[in-house]
C-alpha cells in the first residue's frame, strides 16, 4: 500500500513536470540581468536612476504618460535623489495646464514639484491615435504590470531583431523576441549615443536600456529601499522574539509532564 | 458554559460580575481545560483569529483611503502606495494577509480532516467553520475586485457570468448582481460595501466557532474523548496561549518575509493594468487559494453543471461528518484513512495546479481526474473505509500515550513497520 502510494506520487509529480516543460517551451525568458535592488538589502544604484530619468525624460516621455508620479518624488530618499533646486528646475521646464481662473478660463503655467508628471496626449483615444492604434501604456507601475518585471522591461527594449523568414509582420508592427507573440508596435527607440548623459556615462544602447529599467523600477516601487530596510528589522525582531518566547515556553511546560 | 462557580474577589468586581458575568468569561477562558497533547497543527485556530484581526484593522484603514469609483479606484490605490504613509505597508499587509488567512485556514481544515476533529460531538464547530470558509471565499474574492485592475475585472465578470448558467432567471439574476448590463461601476460600489461587511459576519461567527468549541473541548492528536480537568489538560492560560503566541511569531516571520520582500509573488502582475472592458487577459485565474475550485469549474464541459460542480465540492464538506463513517477519529488509528488523506491532499494540490493552467490537453485530463477523485474521496471511500478498516487500538488516555514516547509520532512509527 505504501510502496503504490509513493509510486502514484512520483507518477503524479513526473506529469506535473512534464507539462510544465511543454508549457514553457513557447515563451522565450528574458535576459536576466543582476539588478542592484534584488535581494534582500538591494538599494538602487542612485546615478543609475538620475541616468535612466534622463532617458525617460528625452525618450520615452513621447509617448508614455506617468501619470501617478510627482515631480517632488525625483527628489524624495529612495529615488534618483535630485536636490531639490535641480527637482524645481526639472518641474518648472513643463508646461502644466492649471486653471479654471477666477475668469473661469484655463491658463499655462510653469510646472511645480507638488504637481503630477505631464501627459503627452490628452487622453487615451488621442494617444492610440498618435501610434496606429497601439495605446503606449502608463508607465507608472509597468514593472509590476510585466510578468518578468525588470528583466522582461529591459529585454523587449534588447529584443528587437530583424525578422525570420516567414514572420509577416504589418505595417507599424516590428519584431522582438522577448514580447508574446514576438510583435510589438513600438519601434526600435534606443541606438548608442541617443542620450548625452551629463555624468560624462557612454550612451551605449545596454547601459541606457538598464537605466531606463532602474527608472521604472523605481516609479513602479518608490517604497522599495524603505520596504527593505524596515523588512530586515522586523525579521530580525521577530527572530529575537521568537527565541525568547520559545525558551520560556520550554521552562514553562517542562513542569508539565508532556512534550511541546 | 462555565465549568465552575467563579467569584470575583473585589466587591466592586463581584458587582459588576453579577450583573455582566464578563469576569466568570475570562476566567473560564483562562481555566478552559485543553489537552496537553495537541501539537502546533493546533495552534492555527489562533493564528486565524490574528489573521482576521489584522485583515479588518488594515482594511479599515485602507477603507479611509481608497475610493471605490470605475475611474478613480486604481488611481486611489497608488496613492495609498505613494502618498499616505506607510500606505504601501498597510497595502501589502492586507493584500498578502489575505494569502496567509487562507494558508492558515487550509491547514486548520485538513488538521480537522486528519485528526477527525468533524466528528460527534463536533459537528456544530465544522459546520460553522466550513460557513466562515465560505464568507472568506466571498470577502477574498471581492477584494480582489476593488483594485479595479485587469484580473479584478474579468476575475468579477467570470465569477458573476457564473449564475447567468442557472436556467430561465440566470441572465435576470446577473444583471441583478451587477447593477448594470456588465461589471461597472454600481458592481465595484456593492463589492466595496459587501467587502466591508463580510468579516464582521465572520467574526460573528468566530464567536459562536470557538463557543461551540468550548462545549465538547479540544479534539486531540490522539482523537480520545478525555476528562477534564485531569492530568490529560492543562489550563489554557499560560500553557497553550505561550505556545500560540510561539506558533504565531513563527507564522509572522513568514507573513513578513512576503510583505517585506516578495509582497507581489502571489498576485498576478495583469492587477496593475487598470481594467479595461475592451481588453481580455490571455489567462483569466482567480486567486491561488481558489484555484483547486476554478479547476473542478472548468473540468465539466456544460457551463450549469461546472458551477454545480464547483458548489458542490463546498457544500459536500458540510456533509461531512455524516459522510465518515469511522467511530474512531483519530487517523494515527487508521492506518487505511491516513493513506487516502494524503491522497485527497496530493489531489487538492494538483487541482490547484491545473487551475492555474489553460484548461486544454493534459490540464483538462488531471482536472477531470482530479475532479472525479474528489468526490470519489468523500461519498465513496469515506463511507466505506469507515466501515472496513481495522483500526488500531486506542490507548486508554492521553498521558498513557504521552508517557510511552510522543503522542502520536511513535505510534505513527510503530505502525509504519507493521505496514
Amino acid at each position: 500500500m505504501k510502496k503504490k502510494f509513493k509510486l502514484l506520487i512520483y507518477f503524479s509529480l513526473s506529469i506535473l513536470f512534464y507539462s510544465t516543460k511543454l508549457l514553457s517551451a513557447e515563451a522565450v525568458d528574458p535576459i536576466k540581468i543582476d539588478w542592484s535592488f534584488k535581494g534582500y538589502t538591494g538599494k538602487f544604484d542612485r546615478a543609475s536612476l538620475q541616468r535612466g530619468f534622463q532617458v525617460y525624460k528625452e525618450v520615452c516621455s513621447s509617448c508614455h504618460s506617468m501619470q501617478y508620479l510627482s515631480y517632488r518624488n525625483l527628489g524624495e530618499p529612495g529615488g534618483p535623489e535630485f536636490t531639490e533646486a535641480e527637482v524645481k528646475a526639472i518641474a518648472a521646464s513643463v508646461e502644466v495646464t492649471d486653471g479654471p481662473d477666477s475668469q473661469g478660463e484655463m491658463f499655462k503655467r510653469p510646472g511645480r514639484p507638488s504637481d503630477k508628471f505631464v501627459n503627452p496626449y490628452p487622453n487615451v483615444q488621442a494617444a492610440a491615435a498618435a501610434n496606429g492604434g497601439a495605446y503606449p501604456p502608463d508607465m507608472s507601475v509597468l514593472v509590476k504590470a510585466r510578468k518578468g518585471g525588470a528583466n522582461y522591461i529591459y529585454s523587449v527594449l534588447m529584443g528587437y531583431e530583424d525578422k525570420p523568414a516567414g514572420v509577416i509582420l504589418d505595417e507599424g508592427v516590428y519584431y522582438n523576441k522577448y514580447m508574446p507573440g514576438q510583435k510589438i508596435k513600438m519601434p526600435k527607440v534606443l541606438s548608442d549615443g541617443l542620450v548625452d548623459y551629463s555624468d560624462g556615462t557612454v550612451s551605449t544602447e545596454d547601459q541606457m536600456a538598464k537605466d531606463v529599467t532602474t527608472f521604472l523600477s523605481w516609479a513602479a516601487e518608490p517604497e522599495l529601499e524603505a520596504r527593505h530596510k524596515l523588512g530586515v528589522k522586523v525579521l530580525i525582531y521577530l527572530i529575537l522574539l521568537s527565541i525568547l518566547v520559545y525558551l520560556s515556553m520550554k521552562k514553562l511546560w517542562s513542569r508539565i509532564d508532556s512534550e511541546i | 458554559m462555565s465549568d465552575h462557580e467563579y467569584q470575583p474577589t473585589s466587591k466592586a468586581g463581584k458587582w459588576f460580575n453579577d450583573r455582566l458575568p464578563l469576569l466568570s468569561l475570562v476566567s473560564h477562558l483562562k481555566d478552559y481545560p485543553t489537552p496537553k497533547n495537541l501539537n502546533y497543527w493546533w495552534t492555527f485556530g489562533g493564528i486565524l483569529t490574528f489573521c482576521l484581526l489584522t485583515q479588518i484593522i488594515t482594511g479599515i484603514v485602507l477603507a479611509m483611503h481608497y475610493v471605490a469609483h470605475a475611474d478613480l479606484a486604481f488611481g486611489s490605490v497608488e496613492h495609498i502606495m505613494r502618498d499616505v504613509n506607510y500606505g504601501w505597508l498597510i497595502r501589502y499587509i492586507h493584500s498578502n494577509g489575505a494569502s496567509m488567512f487562507f494558508l492558515a485556514v487550509y491547514i486548520h481544515i485538513f488538521r480537522s480532516l486528519f485528526y477527525g476533529s468533524y466528528k460527534s460531538p463536533r459537528e456544530i464547530i465544522w459546520i460553522i467553520g466550513i460557513l466562515i470558509y465560505l464568507l472568506m471565499m466571498a470577502a477574498a474574492f471581492m477584494g480582489y475586485v476593488l483594485p479595479w485592475g485587469q484580473m479584478s475585472f474579468w476575475g468579477a465578470t467570470v465569477i458573476t457570468n457564473l449564475f447567468s448558467a442557472i436556467p430561465l432567471v440566470g441572465e435576470s439574476i446577473t444583471t441583478w448582481l451587477w447593477g448594470a448590463y456588465s461589471v461597472d461601476n454600481p458592481t465595484l460600489n456593492r463589492f466595496f460595501s459587501l467587502h466591508y461587511l463580510i468579516p464582521f459576519l465572520i467574526l460573528g461567527l468566530v464567536v459562536l466557532h470557538i463557543w461551540a468549541l468550548h462545549v465538547p473541548g479540544n479534539n486531540n492528536p490522539v482523537g480520545i474523548d478525555i476528562k477534564k480537568p485531569s492530568k490529560d489538560t492543562v489550563p489554557f492560560h499560560p500553557y497553550i496561549t505561550i505556545k500560540d503566541i510561539f506558533a504565531l511569531l513563527v507564522f509572522m516571520i513568514i507573513f513578513a518575509g512576503f510583505v517585506f520582500f516578495a509582497p507581489n509573488v502571489l498576485g498576478h502582475s495583469d492587477n496593475y493594468i487598470p481594467a479595461n472592458p475592451m481588453v481580455t487577459p490571455a489567462h483569466i485565474v482567480p486567486e491561488w487559494y481558489l484555484l483547486p475550485f476554478y479547476a473542478i469549474l472548468r473540468s465539466v464541459p456544460d457551463k450549469l453543471g461546472g458551477v454545480i460542480l464547483m458548489f458542490s465540492a463546498i457544500f459536500i464538506l458540510f456533509i461531512l461528518p455524516w459522510l465518515d463513517t469511522s467511530k474512531v477519529r483519530s487517523a494515527v488509528f487508521r492506518p487505511i484513512y491516513r493513506q487516502f488523506f494524503w491522497i485527497l491532499v496530493l489531489d487538492i494540490l494538483v487541482l490547484g495546479y491545473v487551475g492555474a493552467m489553460p484548461a486544454e490537453g493534459i490540464y483538462l485530463v488531471l482536472a477531470r481526474v482530479g475532479t472525479i477523485y474528489y468526490f470519489l474521496h468523500f461519498l465513496v471511500i469515506l463511507p466505506v473505509v469507515g466501515y472496513l478498516e481495522k483500526t488500531d487500538p486506542l490507548p486508554i488516555n492521553i498521558s498513557d500515550a504521552v508517557m510511552s514516547g510522543s503522542s502520536n509520532l511513535s505510534i505513527a512509527k510503530k505502525d509504519e513497520k507493521k505496514v
